[in-house]
Parts: C-alpha cells; structure tokens; sequence
C-alpha cells in the first residue's frame, strides 16, 4: 500500500516563502529597470527605419552577393600591413608589458606603496580603451598609417599581458626563487633562472592569444584610418561597393580562422 | 687512472633542442622583422608635425573639460549605459536556452549542433562588423547598437555556459533524475544550482564588456558614447575628448572592482 502523507505534512520547498517573495522581486526590478533603460535608449529611434529592415536586408543581400573575386589584387597588400601591425604591435606591447608586469606583481615589485599602483594604474587605464579608440587618436596626433595602427595595438596590448603577467608572477613557487637565491645569485640571475623558467610558459600562451585578437582587431583599424584591411573597408563602404565589402568579410574572417587555429597550436605546445 | 675533466660552467639547455630548427626560426622571425619593418612607410614629416599635437593632447588631460560639451556627453553616456544593460538582459535571456543546447550531455546530436553553429556565427563575427551591417540594416542609433551588442552576448555568454553544463557534477544530475523530475525539474533542480554562481559571474563581466564595446560602435554609428568621442577628436577638441576617456576609464574601473566584489560574495 502506497503510503500517503498526512495532509499536515509540509510540502518540500527549495526556499522559505520569505526568500522567495525578496527573489522575485529582485527579479521584477531588473526587468523593470531593463525596460526603462530601453524606453531611454530609443526615444529618439525611428522606427519607420525598423519597419522596413527586411526589404533593407532584401536589398542589401542582393547587392553584397556575389563577392567581387576580382577585387582580391587590392588586397594582398593591406593583408600584409593587417597582419605586421598585429605582429609589430604585439611585440612592442610585450617589450613595454613585461617590465609592467615585473613592476605590478606583489612579489617582484620594488615598492608595494609607490611603484605597484603606478603600474595597476597604467595596466587599467590601457584595458578599459579599445584599441579602436586608441587608434582614433593616435591618427588624430600621428597621422594615418600603419604606424598609428602598431602604437595603439600595442597600447590596448600593455595592459592585457601586464595583467595576466602578473597574476602568473603572483602564482610561482617562492622556494625555487629561494634555492637560486641561496647560492649567492645576483637579482638578475634570480630572475633568469627562479622566475622566468616558471612563467615562461603562461608568457608564451598569453603572448599568442594576444596575437591573435590582435590580428581580428587590426582588422578593422583602418576604419579610423590606422592601415590594414580596414582601409580597404572603409573606402569600399564610402562608395557603397557592398560586393567588395562582401569580399573584405571574407578574407577577414579566413584570417580570424588562420590566426586562431595558429595560436591553438602554439599554445598547444608549450601547455 | 685521469680524471674526466668536467665543465666547470653550468648553462642553460636550450628551449628547442634542434639546433637546425632553434637557428632557423630565429632566422625566419629576423628575416619576417626585416621585410615587415622596411615595407612600413612611416611619414615622418607628419609624425613632426604629431609632436605638438600631442602634447596639446596630454596637456588637455589638465584639467579636461567636461562643461561645454556636456549635454553631448549625457546623451552619448546615457545611450552607452542603457544599450550596455539592455543587450546584456537581452542577450542572456536568448543565450540561457542556446547554451544549454549546446551542452553535449543535455541535448541531443542535432540540437547540439544547430546551437553550436550559431555560437560560432555570432563569434567570429567582430562587434564593429555586425555593426556596419545592422546600421544599414535598421538605421543610425542605439537600436542598432543595441541589436550589435545583443548578438554579441549570445555567442561568449552560450559558449562559456555550454562549456560550464559540460563539466558539472554528473552525480547530482544523476540523483535528481532518479527522482522521476521532468526535464523542467531536472534542469532547474539538477544543473541550474551548479552553474548559477559562475552565469551570474558571466553575466557582470559580460555588462562590463558590453560597456567598453558600446563604446567603439559608435564609430561606425551605432550610438552611445563613442560617437560622442569621435565627434570631439573628428573637431580636435581634445579637452572633451580626455573628459570622455576619463569617464569611461572611471565606469570600467567601477565597473570591474563592482563585479569582482560581486562574484566573490556569489562563488
């Protein structure tokens, strides 16, 4: 006889009634709060403009495809200065990061007091500006051209490996640091043979990855004018040549594919 | 009987262990180095010209000047602000059921990979490009940036919690089907409770990017505050442009220590 429960008998529930009033309510704010924001957020939208984005869709399908092959000769080259401004960027970020790094983890740094906020100061604010908004001032300063493309790759790039550097220099074992210390080595010495050897790995592996998001970002540089492929963008999508833009999306996308299926790899050999 | 005479210096044993291959790479990287440096054209009249350009640059940092284009930066933060909540919400309400499609041990073969393939076409796609496309498709401003930013989410946010559903405790899952618990029940009671701490942690570092990248769409004229940032050094008024690059260091910096305060009370 199946036995069943007397009808006192409370019912099991994740929560008490209590919390799960607070929880819905907390919920029922966000999504308040969501729906304003976006009542905000398009006040000024036109919607007409919405309306008819299918036939726009439509339209512009039917002018992307097909791609304009022939077009690829003007490309060749923006391919090369795309990829030596994520090359040149990267190394110079990590000719500058590396140092930031020594300077910003907690057990490498000369001063915790001066010199660590300076550096977690300089690692933030190169973080929070996208490389595209590097970029749009570099051209204002320094011009168009690749040259401002390298500079503000590399400057969105210092604070991405400081960062990570230096959580990997946080993580390292002290008693090798002490076993070479403790032959009388000279600083430098510990740090060639006590550090570099533990983080080695992690520098390669967040090296490469930066590489390559700085290939898919350098890819669209030059819509600010900082050289590459996005130049090429920028001037097919001024006179409307949507097949050749069509054309620009592909090769960027193959060299998104190339660059990640790349870093994999490496990163799969040192790891 | 002579002894061994044995090296006195210790050194180092190379990373690569082929010398043919150590010396050719390095070889490969000096020829690369050379043949990418001397194609670079660098206009160094104009980089001359640059130098006072940029000190006006720095010295507009002190003080920068947030007054008199301030009702142009209000708009922009407000559109950036806005856009970064409402495609974040938007974007993990769509993303919730995709990644736990895209869980190997949740769904089925074809489900699995109909939402995998649309992870992988919302991430290789960047921000800006889909941006291009949505402002012809549905007009300048926030709606299009908002739509950008919203296609963005799903593909980081999908993946990271397809993966997270991969590696969960089969055990628990395991004990709640047992019960008899309907696929609802199962998720709700068996997986939700395993992934929620970290969804929550995806989910702020997910707003956090969503502000920074709001704003970069606005270079290409999807709203929010970069287009503020492009008008002001499009003028050359670098005063305002240091204004808005302070307030938006300031909101990434509050943005991270808020979110990082967050997921260490959630985890």
């Amino acid at each position: 006889m199946a036995a069943t429960p007397a009808p006192d008998t409370p019912v099991w529930r994740r929560r008490a009634p209590r919390v799960e009033i607070a929880r819905f309510a907390g919920w029922l704010a966000l999504a308040a709060f969501t729906l304003y924001c976006f009542k905000v957020m398009t006040e000024d939208t036109m919607w007409v403009f919405l309306w008819d984005a299918h036939k726009q869709a439509a339209d512009l399908g039917s002018r992307m495809f097909p791609p304009r092959w022939s077009y690829i000769h003007h490309l060749w080259y923006s391919l090369w200065e795309t990829l030596n401004i994520a090359t040149l960027g990267t190394l110079l970020a990590i000719a500058f990061g590396v140092p930031v790094a020594f300077l910003a983890a907690r057990n490498t740094t000369p001063s915790r007091v001066f010199v660590r906020p300076v550096a977690l100061f300089v690692i933030v604010s190169s973080r929070s500006i996208n490389s595209l908004i590097w970029a749009l001032l570099l051209v204002a300063i320094i011009g168009p051209g690749a040259l401002a493309g390298i500079i503000a790759i590399s400057l969105r790039s210092i604070g991405f490996i400081a960062k990570l550097l230096y959580e990997a220099i946080e993580e390292i074992d002290a008693t090798q640091v002490e076993a070479i210390s403790a032959t009388g080595a000279r600083p430098a010495q510990v740090l060639a043979y006590g550090i570099w050897p533990q983080i080695l790995p992690a520098f390669a592996g967040i090296s490469v990855f930066r590489w390559d998001i700085n290939i898919r970002e350098s890819t669209v540089l030059g819509l600010v004018g900082a050289g590459g492929i996005g130049l090429q963008l920028q001037a097919s999508l001024n006179v409307l040549a949507w097949p050749q833009v069509t054309l620009i999306f592909i090769i960027i996308l193959a060299t998104v594919a190339v660059s990640e299926w790349v870093s994999a790899k490496v990163r799969h050999a040192f790891i | 009987m002579s002894e061994t005479a044995f090296p006195r210096h210790w050194r180092a044993p190379p990373l690569i262990a082929n010398a043919w291959l150590r010396w050719g790479l390095v070889a490969g990287a000096a020829l690369y180095l050379a043949a990418a440096l001397a194609t670079l054209e660098v206009n160094w009249l104009r980089l001359a010209e640059g130098v006072p350009r940029a000190i006006r640059f720095v010295a507009a940092f002190f003080p920068p000047d947030f007054a008199s284009r301030w009702h142009e930066i209000h708009s922009g933060l407000t559109e950036s602000l806005t856009m970064a909540l409402t495609s974040t919400v938007v974007g993990i309400a769509i993303s919730v059921p995709i990644g736990i499609g895209a869980a190997r041990n949740v769904a089925p073969p074809w489900i699995y990979l109909s939402c995998r393939s649309i992870i992988a076409a919302s991430r290789s796609f960047q921000e800006i490009i889909v941006a291009i496309v949505l402002v012809a498709l549905v007009g300048f401003g926030p709606f299009a940036g908002f739509l950008t930013l919203s296609f963005a989410t799903i593909g980081f946010l999908s993946k990271l919690l397809a993966e997270d559903i991969e590696d969960i405790e089969p055990a628990s899952i395991e004990a709640v089907k047992s019960t008899g618990a309907s696929f609802l029940q199962w998720l709700n009671y068996g997986i939700q409770p395993q992934v929620m701490p970290r969804l929550i942690g995806l989910s702020l570092y997910r707003l956090d990017i969503n502000f920074r990248e709001s704003a970069v769409i606005g270079i290409v004229g999807a709203g929010g505050i970069g287009a503020t940032l492009n008008t002001a050094i499009d003028r050359y008024e670098f005063d305002s442009a240091a204004a808005v690059l302070l307030i938006i260091i300031a909101i990434v910096m509050l943005a991270e220590y808020s979110s990082s305060w967050i997921r260490r009370r959630v985890q």
